[in-house]
């Protein structure tokens, strides 16, 4: 669907707290612009995004129309144990982007 | 005396059709008003008390681009399983809506810090509000200078 940016520390020593970046290309249409017909474009934003660590849901997000084009998200986890995140952005088209990232902690 | 009223009458009419051009060239979006960033305020809340501290938002005091506006919000609690920041959720006055985002943590963040980039129709108030896990809140506000408004093209 779009394309992603994720940022995650490859290696982390177990118990750090780690930042992650995310990045989704993604036009945010807020619904409240006209198009060159004068009539309202449609709403169409990523209102949902989520992130699991292993499985478990680690951090979510409700987003409004007042977030950037290309929604830019940063938060943070404790490293507990190597393994996997997985982001999944979800559009108001009901479209669902999952991605991953690896970590390795030690 | 005619030749004069009708000259008279075309001023008259192009004043009324400036006058027309300029009220259209005046309409605007329509702007949330404070009275709904405290009713989406309190929609959040449920009413609760909410103190000042804890929260710090971070946001330019004079933004040049209402398109793209750096924000972060740091909340200073610690994050242990039974005592953590659960919910941080940002609020404006004067965009269309309210609301802008709400973020849900747990005590596996390690720290209560996020940011995102948000839009700004006009200069204004934004609002962060921080939910413990005990259920109190936390607020801090920032005022923003917006140069250029996001939306200024419709």
């Amino acid at each position: 669907m779009a394309r992603t940016l994720i940022n995650v520390p490859p290696t982390a020593k177990r118990g750090e707290v780690v930042e992650i970046k995310t990045l989704i290309s993604h036009p945010m249409e807020t619904g409240f612009r006209t198009g060159p017909d004068g009539a309202l474009i449609p709403r169409d934003i990523i209102h949902r995004f989520t992130c699991t660590y292993n499985g478990e849901e680690i951090f979510s997000a409700d987003l409004f129309p007042a977030i950037t084009a290309n929604p830019f998200i940063t938060f943070t986890t404790v490293a507990t144990e190597s393994g996997e995140l997985a982001l999944s952005w979800t559009d108001d088209k009901g479209q669902t982007q999952m991605e991953t990232a690896k970590i390795t902690v030690e | 005396m005619t030749i004069l009223a009708t000259r008279r009458d075309i001023l008259r009419t192009g004043a009324a059709t400036g006058a027309a051009f300029a009220t259209l060239l005046l309409v605007r979006p329509v702007l949330a008003k404070p009275e709904e960033m405290e009713a989406a305020i309190r929609a959040f809340t449920g009413s609760a008390p909410v103190a000042k501290g804890k929260v710090e938002l971070v946001l330019p005091a004079l933004v040049e681009n209402g398109n793209s506006v750096p924000l972060t919000v740091n909340v200073a609690h610690w994050m242990e399983p039974n005592d953590y920041v659960k919910t941080i959720a940002v609020f404006n006055e004067k965009n269309p809506q309210p609301n802008v985002a709400t973020f849900h943590l747990t005590p596996r963040a390690g720290r209560a810090s996020v940011s995102t980039r948000i839009r700004l129709g006009d200069s204004q108030k934004i609002t962060a509000i921080a939910q413990l896990s005990d259920g109190s809140f936390w607020v801090d506000e920032a005022e923003v200078i917006v140069t250029l408004p996001a939306c200024a093209e419709s």
